[in-house]
């Protein structure tokens, strides 16, 4: 009996205790933030939007934290979640101190929720201010922390197998014949001209976001500059997206009918030289090189007339913004964390080895292969296609209709399939941008 | 003897002590389930329903704006697709899920081999996430319909029939299991006495096993036609409503989207009111399953008999 007794209050006892220490769990994360403003040092919660950035960023906050005593805690969202990671971590007390503004229209949604980053020490260190982003009222809301580069990567050795070279590809009738030679000796050569261009998440933005860049650069060209998203599109380009896409779908190692629901390791096949060539960003350099050295970033073309001067895609969705709704000190400790981040020798030389080329003073200098082609086309007076992709007006509703267009025209190639995607790409445009601003 | 009496005599004693300790510390108890429901379910139900009279970014940070959402909602064409096209999944789902449950539940308590074993496959699926099931079934299903050169993506008939065959796979063996328990409540003598009047087995299925195991139907069709409204993450992995039907406005009608991602879809659109917007859907679409969950309820629950 009195054993009974004794358990039963024990149990009551632990259930009291085990409710107890929810709250005051709690109240820990809850203080964690009054505390750390009241303390000296402040905190640092970064928010990282790159996937592939992770294990580097996890070890350069270990380190820190090591050097400096200076709580550092990274979460990265998972692949296309941020904007869902990003509000629900915003709710919380403990909020992120540094996360990712990287377009307008991001600046639109978020820029209430960023101090002004004009002469902080991070913003001082900066070596360019072409990555920068500004609200309406000139408020600095988030600054590049790198910039990065994308076209089509091409494995220049299985090439000269096939009996061509690089110099031949210099606009999208040489592109073509090159590739379609390929493609057509597939059997013979042992590889295949693309790698496969699957639809679903994990890889349709290398499309609906990267190669429909081609599309918005010209009409904004044409149009002298964008400096906010347009409301319509004039779809002028249309064809040429349609050039390069049909290229790149129907002579792949994949049949375009096997595209809409994935399932092909497009970066794989690249580097086991399975295809010649890669729709991809410089990003891609660190994982491709230790396989295809000698690889190589070429423009897409897509048959615009003067395109043998056209450059890389190139600029960033990379721009750190600091939390203003956090204690001073927080944002003084994320400031210094991203000051060391950019400029001690240890720390910067990861990021670069990570990302590329970071725009501060003192940097190193980037051993990324495919930014380095991006410099050498500008240096022989090559116009670079910026990021115009950027302006896409309420960017996750637009790909998700541009990605059911193109899959209806993957599995049968006709006529009206492809003013579906036309309707998408431009009519979509309007209608999203008309969502968003009404 | 009298040692037994006094044992007994202090057993009673104790048991009554008991009771009256229950009976003044019974608060105690209920407390820590109590502050769970009503912190996990009671103020986000509240907070969500203040939410969508609001225009909000974070849910922290939120100004009262009135009804605007709700007129925003319920003038959006794909609200409404999404709600009639989650209304025939539900009824689709609910007619094909309970048939088979019932009729393996029905198997599985004859005597047959090996039948425990059969219980724990059936039911195996049930443990699976929606997310997993949602993108294997579609590698299943695309490495099938490839060879008649379409995907489960770009068809809403097999959009549709597709995610039917998926919450069969994953729910028959959940409702078997409430349909089993109900069977395995019928009284023996009550089937014997059927059997004795002379009952064939289908005049014992239909007169005498069906009606009463009426409660575990009622559960498992209310079960099955708010889980069917409810549907997510099984969804969103099969086909995210692809495929679109393309307005030339440019406009778009997802054609295999129900309610819950309509609603998700509309939460993180950019548009500064869409939270709201999405907020208000989400407390229509709770009194739509309450209600229809509710009427189904009452219209089984009139077939039931006491036993």
């Amino acid at each position: 009996m009195s054993f009974k007794k004794v358990f039963a209050s024990l149990l009551a006892a632990a259930m009291l205790v085990g409710c107890g220490s929810g709250s005051t769990g709690s109240d820990t994360t809850a203080s964690s933030t009054s505390g750390s403003s009241d303390s000296e040092s402040g905190r640092v919660y970064f928010l990282n939007f790159k996937p592939e950035l992770d294990e580097t960023l996890q070890e350069l906050a270990a380190t820190y934290t090591d050097e400096t005593g200076v709580e550092v805690q990274v979460v990265t969202a998972a692949s296309g979640t941020y904007s869902q990671t990003l509000t629900a971590e915003m709710d919380k007390s403990a909020k992120p101190t540094l996360f990712v503004i990287g377009n307008q229209a991001g600046v639109r949604e978020w820029s209430d929720y960023a101090i002004d980053l004009t002469g902080t020490a991070i913003a001082n260190e900066l070596s360019t201010d072409a990555y920068n982003l500004y609200d309406e009222s000139g408020k600095l809301v988030s600054i590049g922390y790198c910039y990065e580069c994308y076209g089509i990567i091409v494995n220049p050795d299985l090439l000269e197998q096939a009996g061509h070279s690089l110099d031949e590809i210099t606009n999208f009738d040489s592109l073509k014949a090159v590739v379609e030679d390929i493609h057509a000796r597939a059997d013979e050569l042992g590889f295949d001209a693309f790698s496969s261009s699957d639809m679903d998440g994990s890889s349709s933005w290398r499309f609906t976001g990267h190669l429909a860049n081609l599309e918005y650069y010209y009409e904004e060209r044409d149009a002298g500059g964008w400096t906010e998203a347009p409301a319509t599109l004039t779809g002028a380009y249309v064809e040429n997206f349609k050039n390069l896409y049909d290229l790149i779908i129907n002579n792949s190692l994949t049949d375009p009918k096997d595209l809409a629901t994935g399932g092909h390791d497009a970066e794989n096949e690249f580097k086991t030289g399975q295809a010649a060539f890669f729709v991809n960003g410089s990003w891609e350099y660190a994982a491709v090189s230790e396989d295809v050295p000698n690889a190589r970033m070429i423009p897409y073309y897509c048959g615009v007339a003067g395109e043998e001067k056209a450059g890389l895609n190139c600029g960033t969705e990379n721009c750190w913004a600091v939390n203003s709704q956090v204690s001073e000190a927080d944002q003084q400790a994320t400031i210094d964390f991203m000051v060391w981040l950019v400029s001690d020798s240890f720390a910067a030389s990861k990021m670069v080895e990570q990302l590329g080329v970071l725009p501060y003073k003192n940097a190193p200098e980037s051993a990324n292969g495919f930014l380095a082609d991006a410099a050498n086309y500008t240096d022989n007076g090559c116009y670079v296609m910026d990021w115009a992709t950027n302006y896409q007006p309420n960017v996750d509703e637009y790909r998700a209709g541009l990605v059911a267009a193109l899959n209806q025209y993957d599995a049968d190639q006709s006529d009206a399939n492809w003013a579906n995607v036309e309707t998408a790409f431009v009519q979509g445009w309007a209608t999203q941008y008309a969502a968003v601003n009404n | 003897m009298s040692e037994t009496k006094k044992s007994k005599h202090t057993a009673g004693k104790n048991s009554s002590n008991l009771k009256d300790q229950i009976r003044r510390w019974w608060w105690l108890f209920l407390l820590p389930v109590t502050l769970a429901f009503v912190i996990g379910f009671i103020w986000p139900f509240l907070q969500g329903i203040y939410l969508s009279f609001c225009k909000f970014k974070t849910t922290s940070d939120a100004t009262f704006i009135g009804l605007s959402n709700y007129g925003r909602a319920l003038s959006d064409p794909t609200f409404v697709h999404s709600f009639w096209y989650s209304a025939l999944f539900a009824v689709t789902s609910l007619v094909f899920i309970n048939i088979p449950a019932f009729a393996v539940a029905y198997a599985l308590t004859q005597d047959i081999k090996f039948s425990n074993l059969y219980r724990t496959v059936f039911f195996m699926p049930n443990l699976i996430g929606g997310i997993v099931l949602g993108y294997i079934w579609s590698m299943i299903f695309d490495g099938i319909l490839s060879a008649y050169n379409t995907s489960i993506l770009l068809n809403s008939t097999y959009g549709f029939w597709g995610l039917i065959i998926l919450i069969c796979w994953q729910q028959i063996g959940y409702m078997m299991i409430i349909y089993i328990a109900g069977l395995q409540a019928i009284p023996t003598d009550m089937i014997e006495a059927a059997e004795i009047d002379g009952a064939n087995g289908w005049q014992t299925l239909f007169k005498v096993i069906i009606p009463n195991v009426m409660p575990s139907i009622t559960i498992c069709m209310f079960l099955s036609i708010t889980n069917g409204f409810k549907l997510f993450d099984q969804n969103l992995a099969l086909t995210a409503g692809q495929p679109f039907i393309m307005n030339p406005d440019g406009t778009t009608i997802k054609t295999t989207e129900m309610l819950a991602l309509n609603i998700y879809n509309t939460f993180y659109n950019s548009n500064a009111a869409s939270r709201g917007t999405a907020q208000a859907k989400a407390v229509l679409f709770f009194i739509l399953v309450a209600a229809i969950g509710l009427i189904q309820l009452r219209f089984t629950r009139e077939k039931e008999v006491q036993q």
